[in-house]
């Protein structure tokens, strides 16, 4: 239990750390949301102060802050000025989106890569198995936005799905099942886009996870003593094999999380993607920010869920940490 | 072999009683403290108030079941981890309490030898590149020397030259405990601790590093602390045996004494444990 | 035969650990097994097909390895690594596998067993590990155990404790079993008979009385007297050497001519070089291949 709380105690940490470090270079950045008003001459140069004012952009940083934090306590993490609303329930929907296209693009492309891994590592060396590598090679060079945009163009061509979006226009029409089936066809594209950019890495990983505890002594014993094939790599070699790779999820949550703020521009998913790059551009600080504090919260969020995993696979970690 | 002579500087006459010990260890306790996360101290004594002394010239074997102590006892010999109350003196000098020069001076004349020597030599390098190493480190010799004795060590541990190139791999276990011994042996030491040397070697193989030790011994009056589990082996090479169980020395005495009277319990069931082969003569069996 | 301990004795590069795995076909994936035949209750095993072996395997013959620190499953517990060999072999309800598994372990752990089930192989002794792997062995009843060093990295009272198991196993069981070892004190007083390996082949075999106490083949007899004796009486007070074996035997390779021993051996003749000796019946059941007993 210490060792979860620890790990937790860290997760706050990081994330007061990112808070301020946003914060502060958000802050430090040249030009403010006010420059474009003060440049347009129908807006009285009293009337921006006075906004500014308002909005507390006159107080030193150390207040700023303090105030940001009173209001990310009542739930509002400031005010986005271009949205004239407070952030949080913003972000919120955002962050929704996003999280469905992160978690179904993590569960999927561990699903697909722990068989395959596995497949992988008991053909070692064998032409199944060379395949696999170099096909998975051939997809780690292939840059995200290439993948994107070739996927986009495919479905252009065939029209079998749509091309961008989350929901067609019709959707509030539709009855609940309906609405998933729309949602889930809208998230083929982006979703296999993030797959397929995240699969080579987690497949090689496997391979070789499980390719090294094959040959282990325990693994012998176990065919010495009968264990059929698939429990012997899918009870006997995986978990045994679990402690790299789950480190490796908590890294692959991150690297889809990114992943997935690209691919969500290039694919107009209303995620925090393009609600970040559109604050960056007007200098909205507090939406800045606050999508820097979340995407941070799902990273660490990820690492969390993998040191939680990890307590759970290792019983040597869970007595090392409650003292023998 | 005439350039190894020079660590003979242990006077010949060995057997005197009344000579200064080479090593004597006082009262060594080591604590190991262990912090568990939940924030309670636990504490291991490996090491409980050991006391003994090593004159040159003869060998000490120290007895135990694993985790009685002797390895820890090792370690603390050979400095790589420090005591935590104690002392040990070295021809006279702590080297507990000596500054890092003047120790840095002392330990070369301490070897450890370790139970599997393909985990203390480096894989990567060639045999004359491990003997070498230590040449280099006195930074006495030019590469002609170096090479000259790293042959002439090679050849007292009875291996062959030929193999200077090979890796320690290529070796068989009975090969890298020899070539182990001669790495040691570079460093000109008066002290072999010799941490199980023999336990991960064939019966055949055993006898002849034993034989080695015995005959590195007599020819260079080199001084042993022979760890080991084996009674039987530790009453053929050592002139006395210390039996140890959790941390303390619980019977010490000449080897001879401790395996026809063994006083201690723990030196009682380990004399049972050996396992003993029926002798050709029929006296022997029970 | 069953219910015999056959002890298997032979130095590394002798072969035993091969011998080991080749009698259920676990070699590793350089190695072939060019001839021979293994019969076990009239079949030839290496005639077996896959699906067959691994029903064979655990069930009717099963595997003791040498590092108990190694063979077991670093993350599962020793209870479910027992129940795992056991569903590999029979499919009877939960309840009844809990059972069995229950039973097995309370065959080699007489007190503590439940708690050393719920543990995990880090929270045991070397020789609680040891004994988790006979648990795993006899968990389905076989007719053969083949144990390769299985007391090699444990303290000599652990040995005797985990010998002394083996023992009981074998009047309680009827178990037959090969006992694998490159200590020959460990055969005395256990084994019943005794097969010598030198590079590869069966150099002597007979009764482990006879074979231990008047061994007949060169290699055997230096073998024995290389190892020294606790009531060894000391030529007064000096330091004996041990007689030993010169040379090294790891590194034998194919072809070779001859006797495997003949490099280092004592006793050797002008024929050792020539051919192969073959196996020489000294008695009814005590066998040596040396020309020394061949007329």
């Amino acid at each position: 239990m210490r060792y979860l709380l620890r790990r937790l105690g860290h997760a706050l940490f990081l994330l007061a750390g990112v808070s301020i470090l946003a914060f502060l270079f958000t802050a430090l950045a040249p030009g403010n949301y006010f420059d474009e008003m003060r440049l347009n001459p129908q807006i009285a140069s009293e009337t921006v102060a006075a906004l500014r004012a308002k909005y507390g952009f006159d107080k030193p940083l150390p207040v700023r802050y303090a105030s940001w934090l009173s209001s990310v306590i009542h739930g509002e993490m400031g005010f986005s000025l271009a949205y004239n609303s407070p952030v949080a329930p913003l972000l919120l929907v955002r962050a929704r989106n996003t999280l469905l296209l992160t978690v179904t693009a993590t569960l999927l492309s561990w699903a697909v890569a722990l068989p395959l891994g596995v497949w992988s590592a008991e053909r070692l060396g064998h032409l199944p198995d060379r395949l696999l590598s170099w096909g998975t090679a051939a997809l780690l060079v292939i840059p995200d936005l290439a993948l994107a945009l070739g996927l986009l163009a495919l479905a252009v061509r065939s029209g079998w799905f749509p091309t961008g979006g989350m929901a067609s226009v019709s959707f509030e029409t539709l009855s609940p099942l309906n609405k998933l089936r729309d949602l889930a066809l809208h998230s083929i594209l982006p979703v296999t886009a993030l797959v397929l950019s995240a699969l080579p890495l987690l497949v090689g990983h496997v391979r070789a996870a499980v390719a090294d505890v094959l040959n282990a002594p325990f693994l012998l014993a176990a065919v010495g003593h009968g264990i059929p094939r698939r429990t012997l790599l899918y009870r006997y070699a995986l978990p045994a094999a679990a402690n790299p790779l789950i480190s490796l999820l908590g890294f692959s949550i991150g690297a889809l999380l990114s992943g997935s703020l690209l691919i969500e521009v290039v694919m107009s998913w209303p995620g925090l993607g393009p609600l970040l790059l559109e604050a960056i551009l007007a200098r909205d600080l507090y939406v800045v920010v606050g999508g820097i504090l979340f995407s941070t919260l799902f990273l660490v969020g990820g690492n969390l869920l993998a040191d939680l995993l990890l307590y759970c696979a290792d019983p040597r970690i869970r007595t090392e940490s409650s003292g023998q | 072999m005439r350039l190894l002579v020079s660590s003979m500087k242990v006077d010949g006459s060995a057997d005197g009683p009344d000579m200064q010990p080479l090593l004597k260890v006082e009262n060594l306790v080591k604590r190991y403290a262990k912090r568990s996360l939940v924030g309670a101290r636990e504490e291991l004594l490996a090491l409980h108030g050991v006391s003994f002394t090593i004159s040159p010239g003869s060998t000490l074997a120290v007895v135990g079941e694993s985790g009685s102590g002797k390895s820890t006892l090792a370690s603390c010999l050979a400095c790589l981890e420090s005591p935590t109350a104690g002392n040990i003196w070295f021809e006279g000098k702590d080297i507990v309490t000596l500054g890092e020069r003047a120790r840095q001076q002392i330990l070369p004349q301490i070897q450890l030898i370790f139970q599997d020597p393909a985990s203390s030599l480096n894989p990567r390098w060639s045999v004359l590149e491990i003997l070498i190493e230590p040449l280099i480190l006195r930074r006495k010799f030019n590469r002609e020397e170096m090479s000259q004795r790293a042959s002439s060590l090679l050849e007292r541990v009875g291996l062959s030259p030929d193999i200077v190139e090979r890796a320690p791999n290529e070796l068989s276990g009975g090969q890298r405990q020899r070539l182990d011994i001669a790495r040691a042996l570079a460093h000109e030491p008066k002290l072999l601790i010799l941490d199980e040397p023999l336990s991960a070697l064939d019966c055949s193989v055993q006898a002849q590093i034993a034989n080695l030790l015995m005959e590195l011994q007599s020819s260079l009056a080199m001084t042993y602390l022979f760890i080991t589990h084996d009674l039987a082996m530790a009453a053929h090479l050592a002139d006395e045996i210390a039996v140890m169980n959790r941390g303390r020395i619980v019977e010490q005495g000449p080897a001879e004494q401790i395996l026809k009277q063994p006083r201690h319990e723990t030196t009682r069931q380990l004399l049972a444990a050996v396992p003993r082969m029926v002798r050709a003569l029929p006296a022997l069996e029970q | 035969m069953s219910g015999e301990i056959m002890g298997v004795l032979g130095e590394s590069g002798s072969g035993k650990s091969t011998l080991a795995v080749s009698l259920v076909q676990l070699l590793p994936s350089n190695g072939e097994i060019s001839r021979g035949a293994v019969h076990f209750e009239g079949k030839d095993l290496l005639c077996a097909k896959p699906d067959e072996l691994q029903q064979i395997r655990g069930r009717r013959i099963s595997l003791i390895f040498q590092e108990p620190s190694l063979a077991l499953h670093p993350t599962m517990r020793a209870g479910e690594q027992v129940r795992q060999v056991l569903a590999a072999h029979s499919s009877p309800g939960k309840s009844a596998l809990h059972q069995r598994t229950q039973q097995v372990f309370a065959e080699v752990f007489p007190e503590d067993a439940d708690r050393i089930s719920h543990s995990y192989p880090h929270q045991l002794s070397g020789g609680q590990r040891q004994r988790v792997l006979i648990a795993q062995a006899i968990a389905c009843g076989p007719s053969v155990v083949i144990a390769d060093e299985p007391t090699a990295s444990l303290d000599p009272a652990t040995q005797m404790e985990i010998l002394a198991v083996f023992r009981t196993l074998r009047e309680r069981l009827g178990l037959a079993m090969i006992f694998i070892t490159h200590n020959p004190a460990l055969l005395s007083g256990f084994a019943d008979r005794v097969l010598v390996l030198y590079g590869g082949q069966v150099v002597e075999c007979g009764p482990a009385e006879a074979v231990l106490r008047s061994p007949r083949h060169p290699y055997t007899k230096a073998l024995f007297e290389s190892i020294p004796a606790v009531s060894q009486e000391r030529g007064n007070g000096r330091k004996m050497k041990l007689p030993v074996i010169l040379g090294d035997s790891s590194r034998l390779s194919w072809p070779r001519v001859g006797c495997p021993f003949e490099p280092r051996c004592r006793e050797r003749m002008n024929i050792c070089t020539e051919r192969e000796p073959a196996l020489v019946n000294l008695s009814d059941s005590h066998a040596a291949s040396c020309f020394k007993y061949e007329s």
